[in-house]
């Protein structure tokens, strides 16, 4: 038998990451069954192998590929998430190191692996051309994820919402599974190319069924990326994982949705798209509202940040409606954006946690007395999170507003802006605290030099791509041409 | 020379938010270098706008202009330029920081670095507001401007500073989101109307709107605008904040941050939307004379002294629009002279009852009464200030309140006749002040032994005496150099008005574009 049909040298070459981050996750697996708890060499190798899987991701940039007969394809549109994933990942792990142990658990090889093995799920997801890749990454995504939200056994509400996720994650897999079926009976294919095809040739079985597996494939995603009504796992699951895994749950992940949402959109049905208009217009609208005002009312900061990001998905439902070049390029602006500010205020929670304190708004009252430096950067992710110039946040806002503008939405960004309005409210509340209020006993972070060295540069980048956003423009305006 | 006439604007955004970046890595307990460090950096800021002054020419144009490309894929530049309207509130900035500075030498003491700080950061966004002449850049020093303020009034504030801060935010958040989506209208416009993005104001003067886009978009910037100067009913932000912030807080709410809201209405909403000024002028000068009196009247009521000058600006900044919507050349001009001569007297008033809170403690006028014999000096000072602010002919307020009352006579009667008893309610309120305070029996025994006007106090509220003064006198050069891009203006707005192209052939002209345009 003649393998070279089947795997080639280029195909080789284009999941050369994916082995690479594979590889690293072995390794740290044996780590840990040879000597256990090497937290230091675990970590090290978990950061090496991102970092090598970026360099060879990163290679890819500027060309594009159509790998394994059109399973997978590989251009800037997937290479830009590849690294941003890759980017979370090495985030995530920083700030895991030692976190697990303050909250009474223990750091374990599999939850470097985990990580790893989420990261190809996700790659797999942006890079796949085929409905079947898409949900073989979103399974290999979801498994890694409930197993790092539980990650925590001793920890009940770590297991709630393990279990919680678990649950809710293998209904909405169901109804993305059911969705694919449905589109394959339709139009016999399950590739995205011969999916625009048979429906521009108008070679469907029926109408009735394809929209009903659209329409289920939606709803998976939805449930995916948090869209109201599809958010109700998001705040408990959020809440209840480990602070280091909610920093990684509530960033790239939601990328990967988003990303494999619009290549489904854009790709197999754009013929189809003015049909889910108002259906995206409805989501957008009410994930918004309700996002911001379950928000306004929380207690707890990861909470808070949890309803929070259903806001966000929200606006990024926006760009999804306006589905151009635009729009795209919006969409993988605000993303990048969303995360580094996720990411970073998550991170600085995670090191000021400690037993059951840390979570609540009250306990970071009078923090900017005793630590100015890190409450000005929690500070500055909570700005950016509200949209304010200079920072990044604002100029993702308005890249993606201009684009549902230029489209007609005027009213839906209406609305939106109010709703970032309300949102001031409560990324503000927490700088009252640490800056405005006065408090006996304060946070204690448990810094360590290289978790200081990320915080930095994710605040630095927040300033700088606020300032001066002109290169990652060009870089997502390239990525957002999808179909080279 | 040729080199500062190019650079001078940019170099005076970014010189205090450069210094300020300096100043943070001193270190905290170094009071000294911090204080004299701000003192020494608003006073060269100052020097720098001087040479904005002997340097601008009497002329309609924009000068001292730059342009930086910035982010070319969407056609916005750092452009800056000054014109006869701004150079004033430049000036007036520039002027307002090192009495900021002193004001609060003493009556800041915790975090005094971080308090700087936000004070410089103010400063370059404000002349940033000021100078830029590209809206994307506006709409950044607004909004960067309001996080440092909204950290001084929660931080270093008084009372119910928290609630003031937040209910500050919130409400001039609302209206500059609304301005954002203006904003982004606009920019999607030119992409399709001029081929290329831009947020130049000089393009987008350049756009064919409908009338009904051209209503929305005043009415956005226009509630902007009206929460920032404000406007009655928007107003009810700037009691809480002017009252709860630090002295050195509200001499800027007071003296510059407001004159945002009437530059704004002055640069935007008139000659971006002309067709559409004719239909809001009556709504606005009805608010403007209803904020006349009411904040004559509430000023009235106040037992609080700061309360009673936060109540008086409500007052002050209606005959500000009214000036600005008679849409007179005089009247206008009136309305720019008018607002730097607030900015100067109530940041005086600020200045002055900050330092009384210093020695009593308190701010309520029934603790006081008989002062002017205590303290004879401050005594002096304080009620010259009051004579500017009512408006005494010899005095900087005289020039402003003639000039818009006299220009406005000639569109709005009717409102000028009702605006009239505003100026005799201000009398009314300010005097029975300043009879309540400073004479009657000294019959408190804290008031006995209060301490005069020291030398820093003195160097602080001096500068303004003497401003105060000599526009009172001689206002001629100020109004030389407003007046020809006043003229400019008011001129533009008239031909567009008068001109023939009816609103049926822009509807037309706007829809071939739209469809050209459309993929």
């Amino acid at each position: 038998m003649d393998l070279s049909l089947y795997f080639t040298r280029q195909d080789f070459w284009g999941i050369l990451p994916e082995i690479v981050l594979l590889t690293g996750a072995l390794i740290i697996l044996s780590i840990e069954l040879f000597a256990r708890s090497q937290r230091a060499a675990m970590l090290g190798v978990g950061i090496l192998s991102l970092v090598i899987a970026g360099g060879f991701a990163a290679k890819n940039f500027g060309s594009s590929f159509i790998l394994f007969q059109g399973m997978v394809t590989l251009n800037d549109f997937s290479t830009f998430f590849d690294l941003l994933y890759m980017a979370a990942g090495i985030v995530t792990m920083v700030i895991s190191y030692n976190y697990l142990e303050r909250k009474g658990g223990e750091t374990r090889g599999e939850y470097f692996a985990l990580i790893l093995f989420a990261t190809m799920g996700m790659m797999l997801m942006t890079r796949g051309n085929d409905l079947v890749i898409i949900f073989l990454g979103m399974e290999l995504l979801s498994l890694s994820l409930y197993v790092l939200v539980g990650f925590l056994r001793h920890d009940v509400f770590s297991n709630e919402s393990g279990i919680k996720y678990l649950l809710l994650g293998a209904f909405a897999t169901g109804f993305f599974l059911f969705g694919a079926v449905l589109v394959y009976g339709t139009t016999g294919t399950t590739n995205f190319q011969h999916i625009a095809l048979a429906i521009t040739n108008n070679e469907i079985l029926s109408d009735t069924l394809l929209s009903l597996g659209i329409g289920l494939l939606l709803v998976g995603f939805a449930f995916k990326v948090a869209l109201v009504p599809f958010h109700m796992w998001s705040p408990d699951v959020y809440q209840g994982a480990p602070t280091s895994v909610t920093a990684f749950l509530c960033t790239a992940p939601k990328a990967a949705g988003f990303g494999a949402l619009l290549k489904v959109f854009l790709v197999a049905f754009p013929a189809l798209h003015a049909d889910w208009q108002d259906l995206l217009w409805a989501l957008a609208l009410l994930t918004m509202i309700v996002g911001n005002i379950s928000a306004l009312v929380q207690t707890n900061v990861k909470r808070m940040l949890a309803f929070s990001s259903v806001t966000h998905a929200g606006y990024l439902c926006i760009g999804i409606l306006v589905l151009n070049e635009m729009g795209v390029s919006a969409i993988l602006f605000y993303l990048l954006v969303y995360s580094v500010m996720n990411l970073g205020a998550f991170g600085i929670i995670s090191l000021l946690e400690k037993e059951e304190k840390g979570v609540n708004f009250k306990d970071y009252e009078g923090l900017a007395s005793k630590h100015p430096w890190l409450s000005a950067s929690l500070a500055l992710f909570m700005l950016s999170l509200a949209g304010f110039p200079p920072t990044a946040g604002f100029v993702a806002k308005y890249t993606l507003f201009s684009s549902a503008i230029s489209e007609g939405y005027i009213w839906l960004v209406v609305i939106a802006i109010l709703n970032t309005l309300v949102s001031v409210y409560y990324y503000i509340r927490l700088i009252v605290n640490m800056y405005m209020k006065t408090s006996e006993e304060t946070l204690v972070p448990f810094l360590h030099p290289l978790l200081s060295v990320v915080i930095f540069i994710l605040a630095i980048s927040i300033m700088f791509f606020g300032i001066l956003p002109g290169w990652l423009i060009d870089t997502v305006t390239q990525a957002a041409r999808i179909y080279t | 020379m040729n080199w500062l006439n190019e650079h001078i604007l940019t170099i005076l955004i970014g010189f205090p938010l450069g210094a300020a970046g300096l100043l943070l890595l001193v270190k905290h307990s170094n009071l000294k270098i911090i204080r004299w460090g701000a003192l020494f950096i608003t006073i060269f800021e100052f020097f720098i706008s001087i040479f904005l002054y002997t340097n601008f020419k009497p002329i309609a144009q924009l000068q001292f202009v730059e342009r930086i490309p910035w982010i070319p894929q969407w056609g916005i530049d750092f452009a800056v330029g000054v014109d006869g309207i701004s150079l004033f509130l430049v000036l007036l900035t520039t002027f307002l920081g090192p009495i900021a500075v002193l004001a609060s030498w003493t009556s800041i003491q915790k975090s005094v670095k971080g308090f700087m700080v936000s004070l410089l950061v103010m400063e370059s966004a404000m002349v940033g507001v000021f100078v830029v002449t590209d809206l994307f850049f506006f709409y950044i020093f607004w909004e960067a401007m309001l996080i440092p303020m909204y950290f001084v009034i929660g931080i270093w504030g008084s009372g119910r500073r928290i609630y003031a801060a937040i209910k500050f935010i919130l409400f001039t958040m609302l209206g500059s989101l609304f301005m954002l989506v203006a904003i982004i209208y606009l920019f999607v416009q030119t992409k399709y109307q001029l081929g290329h993005p831009s947020l130049a104001f000089s393009d987008l003067t350049l756009l064919a709107l409908p009338m009904k886009a051209q209503y929305y978009l005043f009415l956005a910037f226009a509630l902007s605008f009206a929460i920032k100067i404000p406007l009655f009913p928007f107003h009810t932000w700037l009691p809480d904040a002017h009252t709860e912030a630090p002295t050195a807080g509200s001499i800027i709410l007071a003296g510059v941050l407001l004159k945002m809201g009437g530059y704004g209405f002055i640069r935007f909403c008139i000659p971006l939307f002309p067709k559409v000024v004719p239909q809001f002028v009556p709504l606005l000068i009805a608010l403007a004379v209803v904020g006349i009196i009411y904040g004559a009247l509430m000023a009235m009521a106040q037992p609080d002294l700061k309360r009673l000058v936060a109540y008086s600006s409500v007052s002050h900044l209606g005959f500000v629009v009214l000036g600005i919507f008679a849409l007179t050349t005089r009247s206008i001009t009136g309305g720019v002279i008018q607002m730097v001569n607030h900015g100067l007297s109530t940041g005086a008033l600020f200045l002055l009852v900050g330092m009384l809170y210093d020695r009593r403690h308190t701010r309520m006028i029934s603790d006081f009464g008989g002062l002017a014999r205590s303290i004879p000096k401050y005594s002096t000072v304080f009620i010259i200030v009051v004579l500017a602010s009512i408006g005494l002919p010899g005095l900087n307020g005289f020039v402003g309140e003639f000039l818009i009352l006299m220009g406005s006579f000639a569109t709005q009667p009717t409102a000028v006749v009702i605006a009239t008893f505003g100026v005799i309610l201000t009398a009314v309120y300010l005097l029975w002040m300043v009879e309540r305070v400073f004479f009657g029996k000294l019959d408190k025994d804290e008031n006995k032994n209060l301490s005069d006007l020291s030398k820093r106090e003195w160097s602080a509220i001096l500068p303004i005496i003497l401003v105060i003064v000599w526009l009172g006198i001689y206002p001629k050069p100020v109004l030389d150099r407003i007046e020809p891009s006043v003229r400019q203006l008011v001129d533009n707005y008239e031909m567009t008005i008068n001109s023939e192209s009816s609103d049926n052939d822009l509807e037309i002209a706007f829809k071939e574009i739209q469809e050209e345009s459309r993929p």
